[in-house]
């Protein structure tokens, strides 16, 4: 409360008043929150439909109050085509992780961003398979450990981790892309700028638009929250650069 | 309206308009293609939504979102894309989802072939997806019934707020035949579609969801759907009889394409002097079991004979529903061969001729 009794913190109207099941150190949280906030900003709310992926944020319906859809793995990317396509005049997000979006999910997310769907995603990449308990994903760094590559991933065995906004850069339709992160409080207001400018062209009907979020997984990491923004600062930043890769203002509307 | 010449393929695509369908999600696959090819030019005529998907996987899914809009939505494909489907197909019964799927069956397994076959059958009537589900499903025999049922099943799709399936085959898709469209589409009124998630304007947020991870509450949603199963098995028995008299000996029993193919034998065998009868389901789920019993159990019946294009599927559900009243015969081709009015009529020469016993053989209890 300020002196004049004015309120100038309180939970977001798009968040509901509950508690989350997410790991302590884990920045599921924080992303709903920034989600939350551009909604209440924009005025989004009650014309916002989410699309929760397979995963750790399954519930994040539990979580937003605004109507949601749950998909099946990997496969909100076409939930939200066939969905907007028919409900234009309806926000539409789906929120993924990196086992959901860059593994059994690719096809529809870069069909999705080829053909221009005018929605958002936000995409949550922690490096690892979260819910099902700590499993090499798509994104898993290089001898980064998980429970099916206890030896660290060998990149002469699978391959190197893939970089989605850089990928779905090489198309030429999608033109919002940007990779963030939300492990400091610098990088919070970042997040939040672009998770706004995502739904911004989205209101404007101007391109579908896709936000990866650098998130950590204590949990599934094997580290306390503390190491593991240490970790996500020195091995994660490192392999997937911050930063914007294509805007509609360069690079024109599709 | 008068009567215009059409494919079959066309024809469903032109009843779901009429239905009201406002979204189409498809991808290319014979033998239905016609279906996407008709929608393409129609769709934007009605203000409706066409859209070509990067595989069937994505098009079940696509249904999905779509259909949470309270839209009447479709797809059409042929039998690899349909298993294709099944995951999707599978999150709509769980969520309680209507929608239409057409499927133009060819012949499988695998990649198969393109020509005509009934082999999807288990899959249509068991559920095809993982879980415990059922899909209404329609089996049309002409191409006047294809653009019949297809209007009616979103209504049922609708009213049970479940997916319903049109099986037809290659031949239904393919053939050309008159149709007479209704001037205008006519159906019961729906309740309001108050689960869709149009947004939370005014009311709590609406959530469309399969997953129930308290075992109780997942038990209790499959519970909700078997009781729709209990009732369309109530309420939307279709059946059709064809020259089932007292004098049959033989009752066949087919669906489809050949169903229409068995009339001809009936008809052929009766200007010889013998008479044989033919049910023909057109709900094949729910499957018209007990109508199927009180006429495979008269007394008169000898033998129930299915008939199929398959290497016999559907004869199980006749077995279960004749059980051990009556010996229940089976004739088939498959792979996209359909069988001749010859062939199935020396099939039921070869059953009179070897006079088959009105007692049923003795069966081995397992």
């Amino acid at each position: 409360m300020t002196e004049q009794g004015k309120s100038i913190f309180s939970r977001p109207e798009a968040l509901k008043d509950t508690v989350t099941h997410y790991c302590p150190g884990c920045t599921h949280g924080v992303i709903h929150r920034l989600i939350a906030e551009v909604f209440d900003e924009l005025g989004l709310r009650e014309r916002a439909l989410g699309i929760a992926p397979v995963g750790c944020s399954v519930l994040a319906y539990n979580y937003m109050n605004c109507d949601f859809l749950e998909a099946a793995h990997g496969r909100a990317p076409a939930f939200a085509t066939g969905f907007k396509r028919l409900q234009p005049d309806m926000i539409v997000f789906t929120y993924q992780g990196d086992g959901d979006l860059a593994s059994i999910g690719m096809s529809e997310i870069v069909h999705a961003a080829n053909r221009g769907e005018k929605f958002t995603t936000i995409f949550i990449n922690n490096a690892v398979y979260g819910m099902t308990g700590g499993q090499m994903a798509p994104t898993t760094l290089p001898g980064q450990v998980t429970t099916t590559c206890p030896v660290g991933r060998d990149v002469a065995q699978v391959g190197q981790p893939i970089r989605i906004v850089e990928m779905l850069s090489a198309l030429v339709t999608p033109s919002y892309l940007e990779r963030v992160a939300v492990h400091t409080p610098p990088h919070i207001i970042k997040a939040k700028r672009a998770i706004r400018k995502a739904f911004k062209y989205q209101v404007e009907g101007r391109c579908f638009s896709l936000v990866e979020v650098l998130s950590t997984c204590p949990t599934n990491w094997g580290k306390t929250p503390d190491e593991s923004i240490q970790w996500l600062t020195d091995s994660m930043i490192p392999y997937y650069p911050l930063g914007c890769l294509k805007t509609p203002e360069e690079h024109g509307d599709r | 309206m008068a009567k215009v010449l059409m494919k079959g393929n066309e024809a469903i695509a032109e009843a779901a308009l009429r239905a009201g369908a406002a979204g189409y999600f498809c991808y290319p696959i014979t033998p239905q293609s016609e279906v996407a090819e008709y929608l393409v030019k129609r769709m934007p005529e009605v203000g409706g939504v066409f859209l070509q998907a990067e595989s069937e996987i994505a098009v079940g899914n696509m249904l999905f979102g779509a259909a949470s809009t309270g839209k009447r939505v479709f797809t059409s494909s042929s039998s690899p894309g349909i298993s294709l489907m099944q995951e999707a197909i599978s999150y709509m019964a769980g969520a309680e989802l209507p929608c239409v799927i057409v499927n133009i069956v060819r012949g499988g397994p695998g990649l198969g072939g393109i020509l005509p076959a009934q082999s999807d059958y288990f899959q249509a009537t068991r559920g095809g997806g993982h879980g415990d589900y059922r899909t209404l499903v329609l089996a049309p025999s002409t191409v006047q019934e294809a653009a019949d049922l297809t209007m009616q099943a979103f209504y049922l799709a609708d009213k049970y707020r479940n997916p319903v399936m049109i099986i037809g085959d290659g031949m239904i898709g393919q053939m050309m035949e008159p149709v007479e469209f209704p001037e205008e589409h006519i159906e019961p009124e729906l309740p309001p579609k108050d689960w869709a998630t149009t947004g939370a304007r005014g009311r709590p947020p609406n959530l469309i969801k399969s997953l129930f991870l308290d075992p109780q509450a997942l038990e209790d949603n499959c519970k909700i759907l078997d009781e729709k199963y209990q009732r369309m098995k109530k309420d939307e028995v279709r059946f059709e009889l064809y020259k089932v008299s007292p004098r049959n000996k033989i009752l066949i029993v087919s669906y489809g394409t050949m169903a229409r193919i068995c009339q001809t034998v009936i008809d052929e065998l009766e200007s010889e002097g013998c008479s044989v009868g033919l049910f023909r389901p057109i709900t094949v789920f729910p499957y018209p079991e007990e109508a199927l019993k009180k006429e495979a159990t008269r007394r008169n019946i000898q033998t129930v004979l299915t008939v199929e294009m398959s290497m016999g599927q559907m004869v199980e559900d006749v077995r279960l529903a004749v059980a051990e009243a009556k010996p229940v015969k089976f004739y088939g081709r498959t792979g996209g061969i359909v069988p001749s009015p010859e062939e199935v009529k020396e099939e039921i020469i070869k059953l009179i001729g070897t006079g088959s016993s009105p007692k049923p053989p003795k069966r081995k209890k397992s």
